[in-house]
């Protein structure tokens, strides 16, 4: 039993490891510092993805702002409150909502925001990409706030606290390491998505921090170089996968310092 | 278990415990004709009992006699929980706190509650204290706010042991540590009555003495009222003890008259350990 568990666990690890190896070796060739800081030019011409980087983490920021407090709201209210029929059908269709492919969103935000207003934008990419995180995070809070044990809640009840104190100030603290948890793996999540974005932030080759305005990012540039009839682009396209791997892995890292228990 | 059937009727008046050298009038609380029930099943029966001021109160009886139910009736902690209703009445100083129109955040703030399971916030020891005293907004000023939690930690017998480390989690503290922060949670806000549920029933002996010496000190400012199982502890630090048993209680007395002389043949039984 414990061989054929360490043997499948080694098999996934091994294969995490081969992808992530790979990539380093396929993208560090084209990776220097002017490919971090120009931005793209034609075929032949070298060039970077400094737009994409600057247009990846616009839209990580706009979606965070969105989908985390609404995903957290969603959650707490879950945990809380959503006892009854209302919770059970809410938590229903946000298990719904989580299983919905990302290209259905973009084609949704596309339907909604994009025809509507006559033009692609960042911000209807980062509205997409929030959508994606609700559901996410909002599971992940709910569950969180389960572990939370009972006797704290009449510890701070006992104290005279009324009932929306004792989740904001003794509950949702107490839960805090593992809703950092749930946010950071959305945002690991929606920094992969390509396909929500190529209907609605679509991309660019000019460097933009208009958010209206169509923006890069790095899944949707990667998208286009490696579909490309061009060697140079698809090592590019490889470096870019390499920059983009490493900002997710520094984004958990960082998460994880800043949430690091205290108490 | 077998339950023995109770044959002893159970008296309609008002209990008072003859309390010695107390003025028997100055009920803190007075609980008339109480039913309790979680959804159908009824928990307690027709309980009546005062409880006169700054005394030791214990309540004794085997599992699921009631004797934690109706200590959270007196500060309405079974609101809490769905399904429950009471009838009957708990007047505190006079007032009748299931009237509609209590506010049960006043309540609980006159009525302290120490449970079973010391259950501190995952906060610093400090803000562990100060949070009554925060969500109360009772104090003005920062200094004021670090004197009521250091009162409330020396109260607790606590502040020698921690005041060099106030700023570190609540979590390091030892059980017997954690138990007492949870008391002197309780005590910043000062309540009048301090309600303790089986407080030292997770303790090893040195820590259950320390509370046990610590609950005889706070009788001289707090009422309090003591869920415990073990009778030798009630024996210790109560002035009057009342027993439970089946949703019903059969006796309030004295403490030394219960565990010399009870009244109750029931008592009697359960005190010599023929049951429970």
């Amino acid at each position: 039993m414990t061989s054929l568990t360490a043997l499948c666990t080694i098999a996934a690890v091994g294969i995490l490891l081969i992808i992530l190896v790979y990539i380093a070796i396929q993208g560090v060739g084209t990776l220097s510092f002017s490919f971090l800081t120009n931005d793209p030019r034609p075929v032949g011409e070298g060039g970077g993805i400094r737009n994409a980087i600057l247009g990846t983490l616009l839209l990580l920021l706009a979606s965070s702002a969105i989908g985390l407090p609404f995903g957290i709201a969603v959650g707490i209210y879950l945990s809380e409150f959503g006892k009854g029929r209302f919770g059970s059908a809410v938590r229903f269709l946000v298990d719904t909502l989580t299983g919905i492919p990302s290209i259905v969103t973009g084609v949704f935000v596309y339907t909604i925001l994009v025809v509507p207003l006559k033009h692609f934008s960042g911000f209807a990419g980062s509205i997409a990409l929030a959508l994606i995180m609700v559901p996410i995070v909002a599971r992940t809070t709910e569950e969180m706030i389960k572990l939370v044990p009972h006797s704290l809640r009449e510890g701070a009840l006992a104290l005279g606290a009324p009932q929306w104190r004792v989740t904001l100030g003794v509950v949702v603290p107490a839960a805090a390491s593992g809703i950092a948890t749930g946010a950071m793996l959305a945002i690991a999540r929606i920094s992969g998505e390509t396909a929500p974005l190529l209907f609605t932030a679509f991309g660019s080759r000019f460097f933009s921090y208009y958010l209206d305005q169509p923006i890069a990012s790095l899944t949707v540039q990667i998208y286009n170089y490696a579909i490309s009839p061009y060697d140079e682009w698809h090592a590019q396209a490889w470096a870019a996968t390499l920059v983009l791997m490493t900002m997710i892995l520094a984004i958990n890292i960082a998460v994880r310092f800043l949430t690091r228990k205290k108490f | 278990m077998s339950a023995p059937t109770i044959t002893t009727r159970i008296p309609e008046r008002l209990t008072t415990p003859p309390v010695p050298s107390r003025d028997q009038a100055a009920a803190k609380i007075a609980v008339r004709n109480l039913d309790f029930y979680y959804g159908k099943s009824q928990a307690l029966y027709q309980v009546s009992l005062a409880i006169p001021e700054r005394i030791v109160m214990a309540f004794i009886g085997p599992s699921g006699c009631g004797k934690s139910t109706f200590l959270r009736t007196l500060n309405r902690m079974n609101d809490v929980i769905a399904g429950t209703r009471v009838a009957g009445e708990v007047s505190i100083d006079g007032q009748d706190i299931y009237q509609p129109g209590v506010d049960v955040v006043d309540l609980r703030r006159k009525v302290g509650m120490v449970f079973q399971k010391s259950n501190p916030f995952p906060k610093s020891i400090f803000d562990n204290v100060a949070y009554g005293l925060r969500i109360n907004r009772l104090t003005e000023k920062k200094n004021e706010l670090a004197e009521r939690v250091e009162q409330a930690l020396k109260d607790a017998a606590l502040w020698n042991e921690v005041k060099d480390r106030l700023k570190t989690s609540a979590l390091s503290l030892s059980g017997g540590q954690q138990q007492r922060l949870c008391i002197a949670r309780a005590l910043a806000i000062r309540p009048e009555v301090v309600l303790m549920d089986e407080p030292a029933s997770a303790l090893d002996p040195v820590a259950t003495h320390k509370i046990e010496e610590l609950i005889v000190e706070l009788k001289k400012q707090y009422t309090i009222v003591i869920v415990t199982h073990n009778m030798q502890q009630a024996a210790r630090v109560s002035d009057t003890t009342a027993f439970f048993l089946l949703g019903k209680l059969i006796e309030v007395n004295a403490t030394e008259k219960m565990f010399t002389n009870p009244d109750e043949k029931l008592t009697e039984d359960y005190i010599t350990g023929r049951f429970g």
